[in-house]
């Protein structure tokens, strides 16, 4: 497998209520040649994925979960901690209690370093926990867990589970990521033809994405939950 | 060359803003991701965080007059304003809104409105510097025919 072709398909849904923090994320995924969608608020990213607001858990209403319902394939949820209604933290615990969604890796970011925080996500689930501001050497984490969900595809039934982050590990490497931004950002941006309305792109990359029916198919990922995993 | 006196007029300008720690380094961040597919990229959002900024400085004045002052929503707007200084870079906003948010958790209205005045002020102060930044990489570009 190439990893540039395979990189190039991956398709980032961004939640954040800050249009300013949109307009960040947006750019960042581009720059290291993601697609991107991005929404204000959790339960439009619940609606997007195709997850009724209401009772989408119980059996009352099994087509809800049903992969068939999922408007659009997202490869991975990058989401706002805090977010007026739906946290990011509801919203994780909403994808990781769905099964059609579940395996889909969830990364958070704030801008409140509170370890309790951090903590709970990552062990609910969370792949990565960012502090904002998002940086470009961010990029490259959200990477590393992408392609180690693609290559762990043919053997996930025997991936060992790995202990979650401890929160001062994921503070630390946040903070180490902020002071080495500058001197690594160098060799992850790459040329991108993203261009025009944003809008009318992420339209457009719903409509290719559904019409794709090899990127249906949901890899299944272990819980691990490393941040330590090589960069490729 | 007249483009070139102004990019070395806004290049003084921009590294002053450094200096005087108005701006961190997320604003290069900004920098670097401004391409040719995003060329207004640093504009908007230089320009989303002048508007933002100003409603929401507007709103934080109209809740500390209140003669019952609701702090949690207070807090919630200076959390507001924290988020987009520190994704342009604004290093001295974001750090009076930190001393803003220990004023809004001690219920203290005189300290909120003290901080109000500080952050008010270094807002105006950055808008301005922001605004002459703008106009002068309009300049610069009126300087070259468009392709």
């Amino acid at each position: 497998m190439t990893v540039v072709d395979a990189e190039s398909r991956f398709h980032v849904l961004a939640v954040d209520d800050s249009l300013i923090d949109r307009k960040l994320i947006e750019m960042l995924l581009k720059n290291s040649s993601y697609q991107v969608t991005t929404v204000d608020s959790g339960s439009k990213a619940l609606e997007l994925l195709g997850l009724r607001d209401e009772g989408d858990d119980s059996s009352s209403s099994p087509s809800s979960s049903s992969p068939d319902h999922q408007e659009i394939d997202v490869n991975l949820i990058i989401t706002d901690y805090c977010m007026p209604g739906m946290t990011g933290y509801d919203l994780l615990k909403r994808v990781k209690g769905s099964s059609s969604l579940k395996d889909i890796p969830v990364v958070i970011m704030s801008s409140e370093n509170v370890p309790a925080r951090i903590n709970r996500c990552l062990e609910d689930g969370a792949e990565e926990f960012f502090l904002k501001p998002v940086k470009l050497a961010d990029m490259k984490k959200l990477k590393s867990h992408l392609l180690k969900r693609k290559q762990q595809l043919p053997m996930a039934a025997a991936a060992p589970d790995k202990p979650p982050h401890k929160p001062d590990e994921a503070a630390a490497s946040a903070a180490a990521i902020a002071e080495a931004a500058t001197a690594q950002t160098d060799g992850i941006i790459s040329d991108c033809s993203c261009s025009g309305s944003s809008k009318r792109k992420a339209a457009a990359m719903e409509q290719e994405v559904i019409s794709s029916p090899d990127q249906r198919t949901k890899p299944r990922l272990s819980s691990t939950s490393s941040g330590l995993a090589v960069e490729t | 060359m007249a483009a070139a006196a102004l990019t070395s007029q806004l290049n003084a300008l921009v590294n002053n803003m450094f200096a005087m720690g108005l701006l961190d380094d997320q604003f290069q961040q900004l920098q670097m991701l401004q391409d040719s597919t995003a060329p207004d990229f640093v504009s908007e959002v230089v320009t989303l965080f002048c508007d933002d900024g100003e409603r929401i400085i507007c709103e934080l004045s109209r809740q500390l007059e209140k003669p019952n002052v609701d702090f949690d929503r207070v807090d919630s707007y200076v959390h507001q304003l924290k988020g987009s200084s520190a994704s342009v870079g604004a290093q001295k906003v974001k750090n009076t809104c930190i001393q803003f948010r220990e004023f809004c958790q001690q219920r203290s209205r005189d300290g909120c409105l003290k901080t109000l005045d500080l952050v008010r002020t270094e807002f105006y102060d950055l808008r301005n510097k922001f605004q002459a930044m703008l106009q002068l990489e309009q300049q610069i570009q009126a300087c070259y025919p468009k392709h």
